[in-house]
């Protein structure tokens, strides 16, 4: 199994981007996702600076994938995409068909996205929000150019148990991390400090883990992040390795937090490596998580439920 | 290609009659199961009510509209692919997909059957309804409620697939067919379980503090004794920021973009859908009503149209939380 660095969903400084992916490049993750997913207004690091680093990545050994917008609104989104497609598919970049190290992919979050990569004839990542829920719908992804999935976040383990994978293709996971739940037209920090979102004025540079949302009586409920709703809690699957690895999962994604990512990742390299048990897991990570942990998602129940002790069993006919 | 077809919701038998005597182009409607994004109880049609509806649209020259717009799961792939059958042989004039995969079986199954774009399938540009568009033939798309007009328009000029807008009713303030809000919440999501906040999931408990609204157990609203209480979809409830609370996502509002007409029609939008699956025939009726007198006007004298006081406030009076927007069509709302 392998490890992947999601795409960083916060907007940080430029100096605490560059800072997080210099560190990040010594990391023993085998995939980095770089690039914007939720805000096309954030411009602090842009096309540019992703590929320099895409190519960093790449000579530390590890895949580099850039990930592409979510929502795509306007015309300068898509020429955004079209511009990242148009690098990924120039030959001076050596695309290994199959990634892996050498080359360079990007991962599709919407159809558009998919329209473009196939008619370029390149391979790539599908995305957690393309919406493969049937054996149909990713073999339509393979047969496009697909070489790796993400299953909606909300997939459970019986359904993903059920899919028939395509040959060549991966699965990789959203394992670790508050996650990603909807995206909005609307810019929720925004209006969360009066703004419109035109004039913004970057407020959500200010909160590097998201704005908390809770409930009249305190429970902690969804965090915004801009145009992206996440949990609150974070998603944490890794002692649940054993059913991951019976599930077929190839790939686990963390996604970035501010504080205690790269311990985070140490974790789960030491659980795949066998020096950490996955019992152990739930209170070695307990002290870096920003919030409370959940996995309902992977139990076919509430995303918020966190069940550590409840074990899945079998596959469901 | 048509023009302003007026498309209006028909969660029922009396619903759909209500909106074909009031004046719509078209109806659409779902089986009562989670193969649409309308899965509530007491709402949609069977096999029989089905054959009734279309033969009452049709037999008056109007559309019967299918929506088979959840995501079909391994488990459960043939529920979908019997309803994609079912619409094809009972002869409605379209069906409305999300899935790729479905629209895949509709194609090679029923080559002659047209296939529309749900807003459910969350395509905002138009390359990706142009994807939709080469690898299917879709002939119309939904568009989800998060761009913005000059946005739509970009949309329309690019693409010859007839574009649907939504035009009044219930507004999601999430991408639809991306958000997951529900299911983290209850375990039942739009795209799979076909609901969103479902019912079951749902409880109303008067307290020395006031009536809370609860789903699955979290607080998603509390009302004072002066206020009505509203239905607890939960990005429409109030929440705690920073010590502030408000509606922190979207207030208890309706879209009625029933002002911008006159650029619809310039614009060359085909059909304006009304929302509401889950009301009674009577809001079906009112509706439709306004809606019909305001398309026959814009069509009439698109330079003379005026959004009368008295459409605008009949249908105030059964917007959600009698309130209304015009969503992101309007740039500053977002």
């Amino acid at each position: 199994m392998q490890l992947a660095l999601g795409p960083l969903l916060y907007y940080w400084s430029r100096e605490d981007t560059l800072a997080f992916y210099e560190a990040a490049l010594a990391w023993p993750v085998d995939i980095v996702y770089l690039g914007e997913t939720v805000c096309s207004r954030r411009h602090l690091l842009r096309l540019p600076d992703w590929i320099e680093l895409a190519g960093r990545f790449t000579a530390a050994g590890k895949q580099a994938v850039l990930a592409s917008q979510t929502l795509i609104e306007s015309e300068s989104d898509l020429k955004a995409l079209r511009k990242m497609v148009a690098w990924v598919s120039t030959p001076s970049q050596a695309l290994s068909p199959r990634g892996g190290g050498s080359g360079v992919l990007v991962e599709a979050n919407e159809w558009g996205a998919v329209r473009l990569l196939a008619e370029a004839k390149l391979p790539f990542v599908a995305g957690p929000t393309l919406n493969a829920y049937n054996p149909d719908t990713l073999a339509l992804l393979a047969e496009l150019g697909a070489v790796r999935w993400v299953p909606p976040v909300e997939m459970p383990r019986d359904m993903l148990a059920a899919m028939p994978i395509p040959e060549g293709m991966q699965t990789e996971l959203f394992a670790y991390g508050r996650l990603p739940l909807a995206f909005s037209a609307r810019c929720f920090t925004a209006r969360h400090y009066n703004l419109q979102k035109d004039d913004c004025q970057f407020r959500c540079i200010d909160h590097p883990d998201g704005l908390v949302l809770a409930s009249r009586e305190g429970e902690d409920f969804l965090c915004i992040n801009g145009i992206q709703t996440q949990s609150a809690k974070v998603m944490s699957l890794a002692h649940r390795l054993g059913e991951l690895n019976a599930a077929n999962v190839d790939v686990l994604r963390i996604s970035p937090q501010s504080r205690h990512t790269e311990k985070i990742v140490a974790l789960f390299r030491a659980l795949l490596d066998g020096s950490l048990t996955a019992a152990e897991t739930p209170a070695k990570l307990a002290p870096f998580l920003p919030a409370q942990p959940c996995d309902g998602y992977w139990l076919g129940q509430a995303g918020m439920a966190w069940q550590p002790e409840r074990h899945l069993e079998g596959i469901a006919p | 290609m048509p023009l302003l077809e007026l498309i209006c919701p028909a969660g029922s038998l009396p619903a759909l009659k209500a909106a074909v005597d009031h004046g719509a182009d078209g109806v659409y409607l779902g089986l009562k199961d989670n193969t649409n994004a309308r899965n509530f109880a007491g709402l949609n049609f069977d096999e029989k009510s089905l054959k009734e509806g279309i033969r009452y649209a049709q037999g008056r020259g109007r559309k019967v509209l299918m929506a088979l717009n959840t995501y079909p799961q391994p488990a459960t792939l043939p529920r979908w692919h019997k309803a994609v059958d079912t619409a094809a042989e009972l002869g409605v004039n379209a069906i409305i997909l999300a899935d790729p995969g479905l629209m895949g079986y509709a194609l090679k199954t029923h080559p002659d059957l047209r296939l529309h774009l749900s807003v459910q399938g969350s395509a905002t540009s138009y390359e990706a309804v142009n994807f939709y568009r080469e690898r299917f033939g879709i002939q119309r798309a939904v568009l989800p409620r998060v761009l913005s007009l000059a946005q739509v328009e970009n949309v329309v000029d690019n693409t010859d697939v007839e574009i649907e807008l939504f035009g009044f009713g219930g507004l999601c303030v999430m991408v639809e067919g991306r958000c997951l809000l529900s299911s983290y919440a209850c375990g039942d999501s739009p795209n799979t379980f076909g609901a969103c906040s479902p019912g079951h999931a749902v409880r109303w408990e008067q307290t020395a503090k006031g009536m809370e609204t609860r789903l699955n157990g979290v607080l998603i609203d509390r009302y004072a004794d002066h206020e009505k209480a509203g239905y607890p979809t939960l990005c429409k409830g109030r929440f705690e920021v920073q010590g502030e609370t408000y509606y922190a996502l979207e207030e208890p509002t309706s879209l009625n973009s029933l002002e911008m007409l006159p650029e619809m029609a310039r614009m060359g939008i085909a059909a304006v859908k009304i929302e509401g699956r889950q009301r009674s025939p009577a809001y079906v009726a009112q509706v439709t009503r306004v809606w019909r007198a305001a398309i026959d006007s814009v069509k009439r004298a698109p330079e003379q149209f005026k959004a009368l006081p008295a459409w605008m406030a009949e249908l105030a009076k059964v917007s959600e939380g009698s309130m209304n927007t015009l969503g992101a069509y309007y740039r500053p709302w977002k």
